[in-house]
């Protein structure tokens, strides 16, 4: 597997730092190579959170990049934090919720996509899975980790509330299916830029 | 003629010592090994000093001993305290060392009741560096630094050290004040933090009323009676906090 | 001591928690800290795993505290050591002259952050002047600059057995994406390596009886005389200089028949590495020399790369303006090399960064 570069932003509370840490995991456990770095500036507490995934096989090299294969922009200011890590080979995600200008977009991208991913998650199961559905649709998109391995790292992450709440994990994993579901379409059907 | 006994615990071969003339150090640390010998820990001490006058002491004792920058004798000593336990580290400092530079340490050893003695040495000026203004210099006293007197409108007022510490700490503390003029009651408040200490309880801490007479320019006379009259009224000689009960003030 | 790591085992760890293990492995007993990003985990992992190997902790009330209370324990005989970064770093100033000064064996990780000032609480090379010549003294301390976590892991093990056979102060220097990303590293037992751990010794609190069985010791650091001073400076200055050429590391690939240099330290080194490779498979003859130790530096290594090769020009590529590249130029001094550079202060470097730099020097 060649290098995938991954951006992930959200407000504070939207586990883009979650999603990423069990990327991670996953890829870790399928013994690949993996570099999480978690934005960590000033707006640690409440503002946008970023978190850098790099998955490969082989060595990484910098823990940072200047363009990311898959960006995910969860919030009108997660989309003009991030605008800076799309160029004309980048997948640009956001949540087609928020409400975002023309200009505020990524002036080069090589697709951008609106995912319905928080009204999905309202209407069809439950607010707080939300971030699997996001998590979901970056394997649909990218590949980056197996279903399964995925899955394993969640177990790891979430197991005991899991264990406690049986229904929760039914819950995450429909999430999670739904949203590569709606990675898959959208990279067929899609906007093109 | 028979010269004075000296403590077993003294270094001898740094005696004579080397403070001014007139200096309450010498008889403050003569108390202290006093009472080293009396408790029989020389062999356990660890004494640490900082610079400034206190720094003279570095090799004062028969005891180890270690010198730091000044202010930061009370970290290395709660350093030394943590990593070795079984040892009783005392640390000697002036009156600008702990509670100006390094106010930060002596405040925060006594609130996490650090098991350490701190002596603190009060002669209301920094000696070493030529007699400046010191938390502890008393309003209207000329320094190198308040050469018109000590305006408590642009400077404050004096440090009361064991009052603050006392207000820091836990009741498993021991905080005194003791006064070179009063050798006997002084020798006891140090024997009380050592004591403390080696029980384990806590935070120990006495400040020492001393005289200064090279920077206070002042004769034997005078020295004497501003220590007793002009110091020992604005900082009140006494135990603060005494674990062992009988306090008094 | 009881062992930390039984067996051999891969782990997928942040930097701060392999900062941690490492310093448990090597056995340190006791961690004195103070908060500041990036460097915090170190201790949060630090509190929770220590109690369990009997292994203490103090969080200081400062900076300043938690440098000269290390300087205790190591006097002590104790195997201490603290974290910090940036301001934090600056503050520490204080207790590493001291360490200095005394030959402490004390032991810093250094996470750097964004500077000056408070600057970021995220990356940068901008403390390398401070940890290798901070202080008001004259540099006696090793300094090893990690760039990955495996390295993390190896020279906190190192810096311990370094502190205590040498008696120099020893840095690990690392940054707030080594601190905070998380990559796959071996942890082991050192001594399951062949690695052997210096056996700790008190400076102060020593047995025996005073006055019968020994003298007492009287550790300082002021001196009466300027003459006296001087002995002891040159003193430590011919030790340093003596030790140094079996302290020093660094690596270095496809020199042999470079046409440009390529030095970079720390996490830049990845890029560094990645960017040879990328401008080797492109024909462009690019090699790459990376000093581990900063302090003392592989200057001697670093003139025989440039000499071997023939090449005529250097890249020095470094996220902050110019710190690496003083160290480097003071090294190298005399040698006709033409030295480019890649100054990024408190920005990480990625590999396309310095190939595009390349282009345009070669140009």
């Amino acid at each position: 597997m060649a290098l995938i570069k991954l951006a992930l932003a959200g407000e504070g509370g939207q586990g883009v730092q979650s999603i990423a840490e069990i990327l991670a995991e996953a890829a870790y456990e399928e013994n690949k190579q993996a570099i999480y770095i978690p934005n960590f500036g000033v707006e640690q507490r409440g503002g946008v959170s970023i978190a850098f995934l790099q998955v490969s096989d082989q060595r990484i090299g910098a823990p940072k990049f200047n363009k990311a294969d898959v960006v995910i922009a969860l919030s009108k200011r997660a989309v003009s934090r991030t605008v800076r890590y799309s160029d004309s080979n980048t997948i640009y995600v956001y949540d087609s919720s928020i409400s975002v200008d023309e200009e505020e977009m990524p002036k080069e991208a090589k697709k951008i996509i609106g995912l319905p991913a928080i009204d999905t998650a309202n209407e069809k199961l439950h607010p707080r899975v939300f971030n699997m559905i996001i998590m979901g649709a970056v394997i649909g998109f990218t590949n980056i980790v197996s279903f399964g391995s995925a899955k394993f790292a969640l177990e790891k992450k979430l197991g005991a509330k899991f264990e406690r709440d049986p229904k929760l994990r039914e819950l995450n994993y429909q999430a999670l299916e739904i949203g590569r579901q709606m990675a898959e379409e959208a990279l067929k059907e899609g906007v093109a830029n | 003629m028979a010269l004075p006994a000296t403590p077993k615990s003294w270094y001898l071969p740094t005696k004579p010592h080397k403070f001014c003339p007139g200096c309450g150090h010498g008889i403050v640390l003569k108390a202290l090994g006093e009472a080293i010998d009396e408790l029989e820990i020389q062999d356990k001490i660890v004494f640490g000093c900082d610079i400034g006058c206190s720094l003279l002491s570095w090799n004062f004792f028969a005891c180890d001993s270690t010198q730091t920058h000044h202010g930061r004798t009370t970290p290395v000593m709660v350093g030394i305290k943590r990593a070795r336990p079984e040892l009783i580290a005392v640390g000697y400092m002036g009156d600008g060392g702990g509670y100006s530079i390094g106010s930060q340490h002596l405040l925060n050893a006594a609130v996490r009741n650090e098991k350490i003695t701190v002596i603190l040495v009060n002669n209301t000026n920094y000696g070493m560096t030529g007699g400046q203004m010191a938390p502890t210099t008393l309003p209207g006293q000329k320094t190198e630094t308040t050469p018109y007197g000590r305006d408590p409108e642009i400077t404050g007022y004096p440090t009361k050290g064991p009052e603050f510490v006392a207000a820091l700490t836990s009741d498993t503390a021991y905080v005194a004040r003791g006064t070179v003029s009063k050798y006997k009651q002084l020798k006891r408040y140090i024997k009380n933090a050592l004591r403390n200490q080696m029980e384990g309880n806590g935070f120990s801490f006495v400040e020492v009323l001393s005289t200064c007479p090279t920077n206070w320019r002042t004769n034997a006379q005078q020295t004497w009676s501003f220590l007793e009259d002009e110091m020992e009224k604005y900082f009140p000689v006494g135990e603060f906090k005494n674990p062992f009960g009988k306090g008094e003030k | 001591m009881q062992k930390v790591v039984e067996n051999t085992k891969k782990a997928f760890l942040t930097g701060n928690e392999a900062a941690a293990w490492a310093a448990l492995a090597a056995g340190a007993e006791i961690m004195f800290g103070y908060p500041i990003t990036p460097q915090n985990e170190i201790m949060h992992y630090w509190t929770r795993l220590a109690p369990k190997y009997g292994r203490n902790f103090l969080q200081t009330e400062d900076e300043i505290s938690a440098g000269f209370t290390v300087c205790g324990a190591v006097q002590a005989g104790k195997k201490a050591f603290t974290a910090t970064a940036g301001p934090g770093n600056t503050l520490m100033q204080e207790p590493f002259s001291m360490a200095e000064a005394m030959r402490l064996p004390l032991v810093a990780i250094i996470q750097q952050r964004g500077g000056p000032s408070s600057g970021t609480v995220i990356y940068s090379q901008q403390e390398v002047t401070l940890t290798t010549f901070g202080g008001n003294g004259e540099g006696h301390r090793i300094v090893y600059s990690t760039s990955s976590h495996q390295e993390i892991y190896d020279y906190i093990i190192k810096a311990f057995n370094t502190a205590w056979k040498y008696r120099f102060p020893t840095f690990v220097l690392g940054d707030g994406y080594q601190a905070k990303m998380r990559e796959p590293l071996e942890m082991y037992d050192p001594e399951e390596r062949g690695i052997e751990l210096v056996k700790t010794f008190p400076l102060v609190g020593l047995e025996g009886k005073i006055g019968e069985e020994r003298e007492p010791q009287h550790l300082c650091n002021i001196y009466s005389m300027e003459e006296e001073l001087y002995e002891v400076v040159m003193k430590f200055a011919a030790e340093y200089e003596a030790i140094s050429p079996e302290v020093v590391e660094y690596e270095e690939k496809e020199c042999e028949d470079a046409e440009i240099l390529i030095l970079a330290h720390g996490v830049v080194s990845r890029a560094a590495d990645d960017a040879v490779k990328a401008l080797r498979a492109q024909g462009i003859k690019a090699g790459y020399f990376r000093p581990i130790t900063l302090r003392p530096f592989p200057g001697k290594q670093l003139r025989e790369a440039i000499a071997k090769s023939g090449a005529k020009k250097m890249l020095i590529a470094e996220s902050a303006y110019g710190q690496f590249d003083r160290l480097v130029k003071q090294e190298i001094y005399g040698e006709t090399i033409q030295i480019n550079n890649l100054f990024m202060p408190g920005v990480g470097i990625i590999d396309t960064d310095i190939i595009s730099k390349v282009k345009s020097i070669i140009d």
